[in-house]
């Protein structure tokens, strides 16, 4: 197993090494004092142990179209953005999140321990962002496809512009953004969120007690009559 | 005091004073307040800027004569290659020409237009430009040297397209919209575009205006650091700005590690947004070259950093004057799309015979020379569109032949104006190759008024 220290290596020379792990195999970041883009861009099913706080954009740009990809975990706190536009494999965040966490992902698992900042799940593609604690305002915002958990209280604006993005939100909600609209539950979706929970371990969610939000499909079409809706 | 002014023709009978138009209500005017009190939405539809702007047009080359001795046109060589985005070690691109083509997504264009422009830019050495919709494995295949964009919306991105890239262009804005997000209405949203961009077939689709991701140039520097990991540090990247700012965006996209800055003026091209976008935002390509030249010099950074203009070239001479006042490339979409018919009364029918399709226009409510119907998907020459019947109007290999041949045709415009300067290359074009025509072209290109040695503006500046 690799064991690259951010003391002693560049961002770059990291990621470099990462890259090259081959299938199946494992390494260890030490020190990363919160550095930028670490672990980006890694298509391979290995696994990365990051011991400590990330910057922006950590795991962005990862895993494949298939839905693999490295299994990421983070130590600490992770900065804006973690797993951008991730297509597979999964981040495992043990703090929290700052903005965006999740941004555009189109594949995968991201799981936060702690809480996630504002606009969590933003332009969501298909993929899952699981966050134990609370999500800041605008989470889920105009989010096409994929699952939002969230396993504490959401603040205003939830699910803004949401498309076909679905969230479950174990707690409060300050308050539901534009055209989003909550839905009873069905039992695909308590099993969905049943699942969620044994894959995160995120177990003080109730998948029976969760409230579902969706789009109410209202701002679809283009109308003058929906000046103010937003 | 009396006034003695002198009576111009014979007045008119008393009771037959013409009615004159209200210069602030025109017939134009007045049936756009008809239009949306009926239909209760602003008007959308695609191209640019319809309004008269200062541009190229407004300023002549001075070519050589005694003082200056010019180099023979079609004998001696003229230089054209335009390498992009070496400044940070990245393997830079080498264009054979320095004209290339916007991005233009799949989804706004037909497969067969995307297919058509990659084939064409291939054949002439150039490089052409994704879009709002992902790369299709269509056009990585026609196009040789392929600009894969990051835009807002990041519909159908994928880190493998990314590593297939040969440069990366963050969009933060374009000069049809700068401050606006894309639109594709829902006829156009079929079901392979809405499989690409993760959205129901059908509905009307709103890109997004901001980057999901991150927001103002602190960011964008790490943004372009984690692009840069995710493609090894091995292709350029570009920044790509609406001409609004232009000053402030360009020098930020520089201190952001942008390898090439692309700025767009307000006259280019869109498949869809809102007309009072397209009108009455950004400045036009004329200033924004000035601006954004002088920019890079400021900070020291013209010969390492790449400047590439857009919006509203159509011709040589609209190359060569953006190539003196600084620009290293240009990049055409709207023009491209003319060279493969848009706008045409004629398209070619499947079995080959060239067939008259203004009645396509009268349908739209247009006619061919008029119209920027694009947002409808209807197009009646096939290239803005997603119905396989239209589309099969546009033979991709006649269009790549149509538009490989204005790409040369204007390329050789470039070359006679340069040489006609004394240039033995096109890069070697220079603001003192130029006059104004008029007050407001001198004031914004900062070049003397034809005639006098009066630049508007120069004290203020400086």
């Amino acid at each position: 197993m690799d064991v690259l220290s951010c003391d002693a290596l560049s961002v770059r020379e990291v990621n470099h090494t990462l890259r090259r792990l081959p299938p199946g195999s494992s390494a260890v970041v030490t020190a990363p004092r919160g550095r930028h883009n670490l672990a980006v861009g890694l298509a391979q099913e290995t696994d990365i142990d990051i011991e400590g706080n990330a910057g922006y954009f950590v795991g962005g740009l990862g895993g494949r179209g298939d839905g693999t990809g490295p299994t990421i975990t983070v130590g600490g706190f992770v900065g804006w953005s973690v797993g951008e536009n991730l297509m597979g494999g999964s981040i495992r965040v043990r703090g929290s999140a700052s903005q965006s966490a999740g941004s555009s992902a189109r594949g995968g698992l991201i799981a936060v321990e702690g809480d996630a900042s504002l606009r969590a799940g933003i332009s969501l593609k298909g993929a899952t962002l699981a966050v134990a604690g609370d999500v800041g305002a605008m989470t889920g915002f105009m989010a096409q496809s994929g699952t939002i958990l969230v396993g504490g209280n959401a603040g205003h604006g939830l699910g803004d512009s949401l498309y076909e993005a679905v969230i479950y939100v174990g707690g409060t909600i300050a308050s539901l953004g534009a055209d989003a609209t909550s839905e009873e539950l069905v039992d695909d979706d308590v099993l969905h969120v049943k699942r969620l929970v044994e894959a995160t371990g995120f177990d003080h969610i109730d998948p029976g007690q969760v409230t579902k939000v969706v789009s109410a499909r209202n701002l679809y079409h283009f109308s003058a009559e929906h000046h103010g809706a937003y | 005091m009396v006034s003695e002014e002198p009576v111009v023709g014979q007045p008119l009978p008393v009771g037959t004073a013409p009615e004159v138009v209200n210069a602030s209500f025109p017939p134009e005017a007045m049936a756009r307040i008809h239009d949306m009190a009926e239909s209760g939405i602003y008007p959308i539809r695609g191209l640019g800027a319809r309004r008269k702007v200062p541009d190229f047009d407004d300023l002549v080359f001075l070519t050589a004569s005694i003082s200056r001795y010019p180099l023979e046109g079609y004998r001696e060589r003229c230089g054209t290659r335009t390498l992009l985005g070496g400044r940070h070690g990245a393997r830079p691109l080498e264009l054979d020409i320095p004209i290339t083509i916007a991005g233009m997504s799949f989804g706004a264009l037909s497969a067969s237009a995307k297919d058509a422009l990659g084939r064409a830019a291939t054949a002439v050495g150039t490089s052409t430009t994704t879009g709002d919709g992902g790369m299709t494995p269509e056009e990585r295949k026609a196009s040789s040297l392929l600009v894969y964009q990051v835009l807002p919306s990041r519909y159908g991105f994928d880190p493998a397209d990314l590593r297939q890239a040969d440069a990366v262009e963050i969009v933060v804005g374009q000069g049809a919209k700068p401050g606006g997000g894309g639109m594709l209405l829902g006829q156009k949203v079929n079901d392979r575009v809405a499989q690409m961009r993760t959205l129901p077939p059908g509905i009307d689709q709103r890109s997004a205006s901001r980057h999901p991701d991150w927001v103002g140039p602190d960011d964008l520097r790490i943004k372009i650091e984690e692009l840069r990991e995710a493609t090894e540090w091995r292709v350029p990247i570009y920044v790509k700005v609406g001409a609004t700012r232009v000053a402030y965006d360009v020098k930020l996209a520089v201190a952001a590690g942008a390898d090439v800055v692309v700025v767009d003026g307000m006259q280019g091209g869109t498949a869809a947004t809102q007309d009072v976008f397209i009108e009455h935002t950004g400045i036009p390509t004329l200033p924004a070259v000035r601006l954004a030249a002088r920019a890079l010099a400021e900070v020291g950074m013209a010969e390492q950093v790449q400047l590439v203009v857009s919006g509203g070239i159509r011709s040589g001479a609209d190359v060569a004057k953006a190539l003196a006042l600084g620009a290293d490339a240009v990049s055409i979409g709207v023009a491209a799309l003319l060279a493969l018919g848009c706008n045409r009364s004629s398209a070619r029918a499947p079995d080959g015979r060239q067939v008259d399709v203004s009645a396509g226009y009268r349908a739209l409510g247009t006619s061919p020379g008029r119209c920027a119907h694009c947002h409808t998907g209807q197009c009646p020459v096939g290239i803005t569109t997603q119905d396989p019947g239209l589309e099969s109007r546009l033979d991709p290999d006649l269009g790549a032949k149509a538009v490989a041949n204005y790409l040369r045709a204007i390329t050789m415009e470039v070359t006679a104006l340069a040489r006609a300067c004394g240039k033995s290359d096109v890069h070697h074009l220079e603001p003192e190759d130029l006059a104004a025509l008029t007050v407001e072209a001198a004031a914004m290109a900062q070049l003397p008024l034809a005639g006098t040695d009066w630049i508007p503006g120069l004290q203020t500046q400086e």
